[in-house]
């Protein structure tokens, strides 16, 4: 559950915490493109350190740290899969580059996961739902998605609780082979849904009793605006995205091995 | 016997909910716990059939240390029903959702057929034997839960808010029903909000505060006593309060029953006649 320790949004005060969730979004697209237009280790590794700063300057370090650590798992997991395939396909044969690859494989996956949790770490759901209402959006989608975001730990203590109530009644969910493991899930899995939904009915009637959709067009009491910042943000993004292309069109990327032999 | 030594504990939250609590209920005791939203009421009981495990100190049950055997071995021993009947209920009829801890357990069929029988009867659950147990009302779905539990005859029985969304029938049925566990020497916990249940049923009270036992005797003792009431943000029961406001009669003030306050008054009203 760790991994989404690090999604986890808490309410502090940061350059980046007051950035327009809308550019930030934009910003965390453009790391992407540029992480899956790279194959090679060594921009990819520059594109993990240029995030760095916004971690630091936004005052979330122990938070990310977390994720990452979260994400080590998977990590490996990639890991070890690249070098197993081209472990083979170089004919069993362990060489530079192959490790080299598999490192950059990884490394794309850990940049991914690094900008989003960025980006979640440092956006509140409300500055997210305002987001996707002034991008004009419906609002009734706007709504279902800034409710579902709110509920996730709400659902999240409930399962815990559930898993409680069910291991008073003897239920040891380590127990038995595959199968049973996963057929042990079923009393946890059968209450949590049925509560979910009794809550959506609740939460319907709550909000029609309170007259939801009754005015065609909502005011905001907080609108949001551009401001010097997103437009440093946005100079960024664009020099990112354009270095990475022209890189990726007329430059040859040496491997990592060949520049620190050009080196020494 | 639960014998609660010492025991602090602290949520990954960071929030410290049990202060240095000790406490022992011996066998066949009747004790409720009541206290404020977020005294700790909750956290403690869970430290009985090992839920959760004392960041300091030690809870033991008939001996053994809750931290060294399994939910699943001390649920046998202790069993333990949640506040939220929707938390537990998952099964296709009520028949089988009361079998569920059975078989963890590993009880044969045929015992389990005449104890999930026995538990229907005893709850006035029959006549919904295979009814699912989410068609079930509220009340109902809770009787459920009680029945869900009381098939295995745990030796050690915790109720989380047993008397909310029952009606007085059935809250008396209760009473009757805990009156008679306590005979069959069980020991019963019960966490509570509701002043009048525990005035009716005098049980052993254990009053929290902010993750400290801060009154623990005989009901009537403990809820005449304002202070300690005020404390716990506890509001007397009617009859205490009766007796507090009558002070100037120079009445007994312990006094929670309703049979008892009427003897007490036709006393008082007796010698005045004479």
């Amino acid at each position: 559950m760790s991994v989404f320790d690090g999604l986890r949004f808490r309410r502090v005060y940061s350059p980046i915490h007051n950035l327009d969730p809308r550019i930030k979004f934009v910003y965390v697209c453009a790391i992407f493109v540029a992480a899956i237009i790279f194959w090679e280790l060594l921009p990819l590794i520059i594109l993990f350190l240029v995030q760095v700063p916004f971690v630091v300057l936004a005052g979330v370090k122990r938070e990310w740290v977390r994720s990452m650590r979260g994400a080590a798992f998977l990590a490996t997991i990639i890991f070890l899969t690249n070098f197993v395939f081209s472990f083979i396909g170089a004919g069993y044969t362990v060489t530079a580059s192959n490790v080299e690859y598999a490192l950059a494989m990884t490394l794309r996956f850990v940049v991914l996961i690094e900008s989003f949790s960025v980006f979640f770490l440092t956006t509140s759901p409300d500055h997210l739902g305002l987001a996707l209402e002034q991008t004009r959006i419906p609002y009734e989608f706007c709504f279902a998605f800034t409710t579902a975001v709110r509920f996730v730990p709400v659902l999240a203590e409930e399962a815990q609780t559930i898993m409680d109530a069910q291991k008073a009644r003897g239920l040891e969910l380590e127990r038995g082979n595959f199968l049973k493991r996963i057929r042990n899930y079923i009393p946890i899995l059968i209450p949590l849904i049925v509560s979910a939904i009794r809550r959506s009915l609740e939460l319907a009637e709550a909000m029609e009793s309170r007259a939801w959709g009754a005015t065609k067009n909502r005011t905001n009491l907080y609108m949001l605006k551009m401001h010097r910042g997103d437009f440093v943000l946005i100079a960024i993004t664009i020099g990112i995205l354009v270095t990475a292309f022209y890189i990726r069109l007329f430059f040859g990327i040496p491997s990592l091995n060949e520049l620190l032999g050009s080196l020494f | 016997m639960i014998e609660v030594k010492d025991i602090r504990f602290t949520y990954p939250n960071g929030v410290e909910a049990l202060k240095h609590v000790s406490l022992r209920i011996k066998n066949g005791e009747f004790a409720a716990i009541m206290g404020e939203n977020g005294a700790g009421k909750t956290t403690l009981v869970k430290h009985f059939n090992g839920l959760l495990k004392p960041t300091s100190g030690s809870v033991l049950v008939d001996g053994v240390d809750t931290r060294k055997v399994s939910v699943a071995t001390q649920a046998r021993k202790v069993g333990f029903v949640f506040q939220n009947p929707d938390h537990q209920l998952f099964s296709e009829t009520v028949e089988e959702e009361i079998a569920f801890a059975l078989k963890n357990f590993g009880f044969k069929e045929t015992v389990t057929k005449r104890r999930v029988t026995w538990a229907l009867n005893l709850l006035g659950l029959a006549q919904y034997r295979k009814t699912s147990p989410f068609m079930l009302s509220g009340g109902e779905r809770k009787r459920v839960a009680l029945a869900s539990v009381l098939a295995w005859n745990p030796k050690i029985l915790i109720l989380d808010e047993p008397t909310i969304g029952q009606d007085y029938q059935q809250k008396e049925k209760l009473r009757q029903f805990i009156l008679q566990m306590k005979a069959q020497r069980k020991t019963i916990i019960i966490v509570t909000h509701d002043v009048e249940f525990v005035a009716e049923c005098n049980p052993r009270v254990l009053l929290m505060r902010e993750g400290r036992i801060v009154a623990d005797g005989e009901a009537r003792k403990v809820l005449t006593n304002p202070q300690v009431l005020t404390q716990a943000s506890i509001v007397p029961p009617q009859i205490a309060q009766i007796f507090i406001h009558l002070s100037d009669l120079e009445l007994p003030k312990d006094i929670i029953d309703v049979y008892e306050a009427r003897q007490t008054l036709l006393n008082v009203l007796e010698r005045q006649v004479k």
